[in-house]
């Protein structure tokens, strides 16, 4: 998975759309469209993200993957839309459903897959599990299991941006369920105070666990939610690939322009519960049925490239073979990695002073 | 009838403070509100105003003077037809504070006891002092963070009020002019944002440091403290580490009641993952926080307020670090061991020189470190001397004393001939009214009480 890039991909054509407005602080109607490379890439980036839950699943079922596992089906095109606008300074940092921002982020299955199996091999050699993995390298800093507490500590990572002036952005992903939590807001008002670079991510999929957002949140319009310290917000159909990457253009325009943090609302959708043991029975068959049916990023992309004749049936099979391939070779690399040695359990708990 | 204008006690912890300013002179006549005089307290540069109205006969206390005890007359107010020759000067001796007040915590900056003739310890990673100079507690601290601030551009410092303000007890004077508002950073009262914060700066490769007004607000970002901070190298196999000072006054300060004053001590302590230092000298307030900054590992740095304002001989030089997980002999002696951290360092020396009186020679081992806890040094102390007595100003119950306790009984249960006494604060809410939380807070006939029972005399 290519990610991680030093500059946005050229665009193929420009499409004339509507002028919303000269604010800064609007969208404006320079964002270009993903060439055909790249849409064969999220098609593939999203692929992969959705195969590996899947095997996830399985091998939860199957006892060898334990405790909490947040399945992130479904919602696919908004990390791997947004992840095509970072170069290599920016960093990321979600909550707990973090599978997805990891793979998108250029983290090797094998490694994410021998976590969640709390094998020596995983990115945290077995000892944080679903919810917390890192990887420095790919500027991937977790997997934070405490709903909001990811928010100050990405805003704290835009904060070094600023201070080191990196030309970094952080990436602040957090789901709708977040943004009832008080420090959200402590972090927004810092970030806007002192014009932080830091894209705030909702995924909106409409559950905080089993409570809906209507039965939650007084406001459902997220988006406004930064309102209050003069963060402007856009909504954006998260299961719309191409529209997620031409928002986080804009974003990524805006933020590392100077001009402070930005809220991106993500409309999306979760298609399993909120994780493994949740039978999802707080919304009807008919919902997710119609949000499959209709919405899935994968399937519309796909339907895309067939209509503009960019891939064939044939060309499809042989992309779905390699990525089944691929996530075949994490899980049986998960289930060979030996666990972590009785000794690891004493150590990473403090780092030796020089 | 002439009124006499007192020195007055301007906050919770001032016991004196010098006369920067007057702004009134003899012969002027004041109204009720009006402004008569600058007083710098430990704190802050404050404005005295005239409370009735009159002419100012005579101003006791000159401009400048430093050391004005609260509550000793500064000037004499006349009312309507007195003159300044019919002023009856007061006693030279001014009337000392009443004795049901809280004199005794609120002299105890001051009071803080420095043994009397110290006999030399030798001890190998005792850090060598070199020169020394006369400083308060928080000028050391300050010194810490200028001289690793001058050292390592990575380090800054965040909280609130700790730029313009110059720190809500004074801590970081002179900061912000030295290192701009891009190091020394005023936060909005979000202590749970900015701790987080903090930490993600520290992911990203910063060394922040973290003020809290204090420990007691950090209970608000106590999940950013525990959960992010100290927890995220082990979940991370390594990868994740998180160089950052969480600091403040910890611990009773004097007279603001429960939720300003507790002792957090053991709640730190308690978990792996993170450093919990304690100072109490302006030595190992300097030494230890400078070892706070440099450390790779996230350390909470419990200072007190009550000893901010207290003055030792501090080292000099830059290179003064004291190391963390080593506690320190601060009197050698033979028949029982007393432990202490923090502002119970004082207070466990006064203890100390009243058993010598009566033939009672104490050990005392200033902490220093609470996570980790030097057990080695306290082990070695009780086998010489077979008797501890634990002092802490926090609650009992899970206390550090507690722990120390266990840690005796598993590591030096033959050489105990007395069980381990435990001096703490009382398990009650902090109360405010004086006489109460005097009762609530350990004292040094407590200790002494204690050592005596401990050496089965008295």
């Amino acid at each position: 998975m290519a990610a991680r890039k030093s500059a946005t991909a050229k665009s193929s054509a420009s499409k004339s759309k509507t002028k919303k407005s000269a604010k800064s602080a609007s969208r404006a109607s320079t964002d270009k469209e993903p060439t055909v490379d790249q849409q064969v890439q999220f098609y593939k980036d999203m692929l992969l993200i959705r195969r590996f839950e899947e095997r996830a699943g399985q091998l939860y079922g199957m006892g060898l993957i334990g405790g909490f596992c947040h399945l992130y089906i479904g919602q696919e095109a908004v990390v791997v839309g947004l992840q095509a606008n970072v170069i290599d300074a920016d960093t990321l940092i979600t909550t707990y459903r973090d599978h997805g921002h990891m793979l998108a982020s250029g983290m090797d299955p094998k490694g994410v897959m021998a976590e969640l199996t709390g094998r020596i091999d995983g990115y945290s050699r077995g000892k944080g599990g679903s919810m917390h993995m890192f990887s420095r390298e790919k500027g991937f800093f977790g997997g934070h299991g405490i709903v909001g507490a990811s928010v100050p500590i990405g805003t704290g990572l835009s904060f070094a941006h600023k201070y080191n002036e990196d030309g970094g952005v952080n990436f602040c992903y957090f789901g709708d369920g977040a943004t009832n939590q008080g420090q959200v807001y402590e972090a927004f008002n810092m970030a806007a105070l002192w014009k932080l670079p830091v894209i705030y991510v909702i995924e909106n999929n409409k559950y905080g666990m089993g409570t809906s957002i209507e039965r939650a949140s007084a406001s459902t319009d997220l988006h406004r939610r930064g309102s209050a310290y003069g963060i402007p917000g856009w909504v954006v159909d998260g299961m719309d690939v191409a529209a997620v990457y031409k928002a986080g253009q804009e974003a990524v325009e805006y933020v590392r322009g100077g001009n402070g943090p930005l809220i991106l609302e993500m409309k999306t959708y979760r298609y399993r519960g909120h994780s493994m043991s949740d039978p999802a029975k707080y919304r009807s068959k008919e919902e997710l049925a119609k949000m499959r049916g209709e919405h899935d990023p994968i399937d519309r992309l796909r339907l895309k490239l067939v209509a503009e004749n960019v891939l064939d049936e044939d060309g499809f099979k042989e992309m779905d073979k390699a990525i089944k391939a691929r996530v075949t070779e994490s899980a049986e690399f998960a289930q060979n990695s030996p666990e972590p040695d009785p000794s690891e359990l004493f150590t990473d708990v403090l780092r030796d002073v020089a | 009838m002439a009124t006499e204008i007192l020195m007055p006690a301007l906050s919770p912890t001032m016991t004196e403070g010098t006369l920067a300013k007057w702004l009134v002179k003899e012969g002027d006549t004041v109204s009720a509100g009006d402004l008569i005089a600058e007083i710098e307290t430990d704190k802050a540069t404050m404005e005295l105003e005239a409370v009735d109205e009159g002419t100012v006969g005579k101003l006791l206390v000159a401009e400048g003077t430093e050391g004005v005890d609260v509550n000793v007359p500064i000037a004499i107010v006349l009312d309507e037809g007195e003159s300044a020759d019919d002023i009856e000067l007061p006693a030279a001796a001014p009337p000392a504070p009443a004795e049901e007040t809280s004199s005794e915590s609120a002299s105890e900056p001051e009071a803080a006891p420095r043994p009397a003739a110290p006999k030399p310890v030798m001890d190998a990673d005792e850090p060598d002092t070199g020169e020394t100079v006369e400083l308060t507690v928080r000028e050391g601290l300050r010194d810490a963070m200028a001289e690793e601030m001058r050292k390592d551009e990575a380090v800054f410092l965040m909280g609130e009020e700790v730029a313009e303000y110059q720190g809500a007890y004074k801590v970081s004077q002179g900061l912000l002019e030295e290192f701009s508002g891009k190091r020394v950073i005023d936060t909005p009262i979000t202590e749970q944002g900015f701790a987080g914060l903090g930490v993600g700066a520290a992911f990203g490769n910063l060394k922040p440091i973290i003020e809290f007004m204090t420990f007691n607000f950090a209970m608000q970002a106590i999940d950013q403290i525990i959960n992010s901070a100290a927890k995220t190298l082990y979940m991370s196999g390594g990868q994740m580490g998180c160089s950052i000072v969480f600091r403040g006054p910890n611990g009773a300060a004097s007279r603001v009641g429960a939720q300003h004053s507790q002792c957090y001590g053991a709640w730190y302590a308690h978990i792996p993952g993170h450093k919990v230092v304690a100072p109490w000298s302006g030595a190992d307030a300097k030494g230890l926080l400078k070892a706070a900054i440099r450390d790779p590992n996230p350390v909470i740095v419990l200072e007190n307020e009550l000893l901010y304002g207290s003055k030792f001989d501090v080292p000099v030089s830059d290179d003064y670090v004291v190391p963390i997980g080593k506690a320190k002999i601060e009197r050698e002696g033979t028949d029982v061991t007393i432990t202490a951290f923090t502002i119970m360092v004082g207070k466990a020396l006064e203890a100390a020189e009243r058993l010598a009186e009566d033939g009672i020679s104490a050990e005392v081992i200033n902490l220093r470190s609470l996570r980790p806890l030097d057990t080695e040094t306290i082990i070695k102390s009780v086998q010489k001397t077979n008797r501890c007595v634990s002092c802490e100003e926090g609650f009992p119950f899970s206390g550090i004393g507690a722990e120390i306790s266990a840690q005796i009984m598993e590591n030096a249960f033959d050489w105990l001939d007395a069980p381990v006494a435990r001096i703490t604060g009382v398990d009650v809410p902090m109360p405010y009214a004086a006489n109460l939380e005097k009762l609530a807070l350990p004292q040094v006939e407590h200790i002494v009480e204690a050592a005596k029972a401990a050496c089965y005399r008295g």
